[in-house]
């Protein structure tokens, strides 16, 4: 029982380290592609260690949601990875505490909080970026939902490491149509919910087309590094969802043994920098669209995720 | 051959056909004509991929033909007779304004989709026990995403594509259901589509050359018919 307490803390620490390091080198094999020199791979470790050493400044004119906002952004994503596969495929303490559905709810919060706060402080491009982040969330929610309704219907579960098991059990089961087009439908997902490239320009520093950075733009110090981290994690922990539980669910420990469990720790590395170099491709080769057709995209997204349903519930 | 090979071929089987049905919805969406032209190809490619699987598990070799035949006849004859005939700038041709926007059309191909399942799987059923997998379904719902691509489309390359992509569904039917078809049957369709492309290509051309324009949804009426027409010859 102390084991499984400590490989689930060790899975929140494995989240914490490494997700800067995660999208580090996703800029690194961006700035490569495009021919840049840019800064090493560890360049967010020294960006959040420059963040937490400088002063924080505060808007006389916010309320507690700014103060507070932060650390609910920088403990979501720590609470998600408290009830998904991370390392392990047995399941661990906390992974009855929550189904895929409930780490869906807690990641919402945060978005939920990020938005308020940058409502918050009057700034003009902070609710721009919100409603922005808003529009293309309640369109990404159908998609979510019956993504997250079709692989339980699969699996007949909605915990994650019930899950994992199904699509390759047996291996003919991987390319079922409906696994191919669930997955699909995710990446797209991914895109959008990350603010990645078809969608959102994540190095984009021009305010009026900023969505999701457009958020932080008031913040300073300590509360833009852990706003910061918290994006950071947010999506290394969406990248596990997508590999540990629906692409790949190779690669983790199936013992109990600390050695099998440290083992597992480069090869989900090496899984999310597989994952990292298709993400390259995606946003290198694609611009990003303008507002209004956002909604085509997350609307093709639609149409994968209910072929996906349609060919999976409806067969006989 | 094993169950598990079974299964699995069955499977990959049902992979192209979801696929396809993805690509149906392509050529809805798409606004460009080149990136329709190749989403007509990629299911003509996974139509292909769709029968050599099906040979493969019924151990029939006139499905291998029916897969050599869509191979070489859709993704390679096709746009040659495409760019032979037709005017050179119709592959760079957009579509600035379709009658529905593409979210409203999406949410429509969506239903008709669903639609086609609840019709097309007690027809399979109806067929034999024998028929399985999601083609029979599929074929029908990119058979009628084609026809809604006719009605809602207005540059000629998608009308035209809107059309092969109806057949394209109909064939993907048809090799679930009738596997062992008379070869003279498939080549005989093989070739009307090539017709068809020809003398459509032919007919853009003609069009571009007396109207300016490939744009065939803004031809809705006729020049010398029109009243105001009619009016001004009276006055004259």
């Amino acid at each position: 029982m102390a084991e499984r307490v400590l490989f689930n803390l060790l899975q929140v620490a494995v989240v914490l380290i490494f997700a800067p390091l995660a999208s580090g080198v996703l800029s690194r094999l961006k700035e490569m592609v495009q021919s840049k020199r840019g800064p090493s791979m560890f360049q967010p470790y020294r960006d959040l260690w420059k963040l937490f050493h400088k002063d924080e400044i505060v808007s006389e004119d916010s309320s507690w949601i700014f103060r507070f906002t932060p650390y609910i952004v920088f403990v979501t994503p720590i609470f998600v990875a408290l009830l998904i596969p991370v390392l392990t495929s047995y399941p661990l303490f906390f992974a009855f505490m929550g189904d895929m559905l409930g780490a869906g709810f807690v990641l919402a919060l945060g978005g939920f909080f990020a938005t308020l706060a940058a409502v918050d402080t009057a700034n003009p491009y902070g609710p721009v970026g919100a409603s922005r982040t808003r529009m293309v969330g309640f369109l990404a929610e159908p998609v979510f939902m019956i993504v997250f309704f079709t692989v339980s219907f699969v699996a007949g579960s909605t915990i994650p490491y019930i899950v994992q098991q199904k699509w390759v059990t047996p291996l003919a089961n991987f390319f079922a149509p409906s696994h191919v087009l669930l997955v699909l439908a995710f990446i797209m997902l991914i895109l959008a919910e990350g603010g990645r490239i078809p969608v959102d320009n994540p190095t984009g520093h021009f305010e009026l087309a900023m969505i999701d950075e457009s958020k932080s733009l008031e913040y300073s110090g300590r509360g833009f590094a852990l706003v910061k981290w918290g994006g950071q994690m947010k999506l290394f922990v969406l990248l596990c969802v997508l590999l540990n539980v629906l692409v790949t669910p190779w690669g983790l420990a199936a013992g109990q043994s600390y050695g099998a469990v440290l083992l597992a720790i480069p090869l989900v590395l090496f899984k999310v920098f597989c994952f990292l170099l298709v993400l390259v491709v995606i946003e290198s080769s694609l611009s990003k669209l303008r507002l209004f057709r956002i909604a085509e995209f997350l609307g093709a997204a639609l149409i994968t995720s209910v072929a996906a349903m349609m060919t999976q519930i409806f067969l006989p | 051959m094993s169950d598990a090979t079974k299964h699995l071929l069955e499977n990959l089987n049902a992979l192209a056909a979801g696929l396809f049905l993805l690509t149906g919805f392509g050529i809805v969406a798409t606004r460009q004509a080149r990136g329709c032209l190749n989403l007509f190809i990629a299911q003509s490619l996974l139509l292909a991929a769709s029968a050599a699987l099906l040979g493969l598990r019924y151990n029939s070799a006139h499905l291998y033909g029916v897969a050599l035949v869509n191979l070489v006849s859709k993704p390679i004859i096709v746009p040659w007779l495409l760019r032979r005939t037709s005017p050179a700038g119709i592959y760079t041709r957009r579509e600035i304004d379709q009658v529905l926007n593409i979210p409203t059309a999406l949410l429509i191909a969506m239903a008709l989709a669903v639609g086609s399942y609840f019709v097309g799987i007690p027809l399979a059923k109806a067929v034999g026990p024998d028929v399985r997998g999601p083609n029979v379904p599929i074929g029908i719902a990119v058979l009628l995403l084609g026809a809604f691509t006719l009605t809602v489309r207005r540059e000629a390359l998608p009308l035209l594509i809107g059309l092969l992509a109806m057949e394209n569904g109909a064939f993907l039917a048809g090799i679930a259901i009738a596997r062992d078809l008379g070869m003279l049957v498939e080549l005989a369709i093989a070739t009307d589509g090539l017709i068809i492309v020809f003398i459509m290509g032919v007919l853009v051309r003609a069009v571009q050359k007396q109207v300016g324009t490939t744009a065939v949804g803004d031809l809705a009426s006729l020049k010398e018919g029109s009243p105001e027409a009619a009016a001004d010859e009276a006055l004259l």
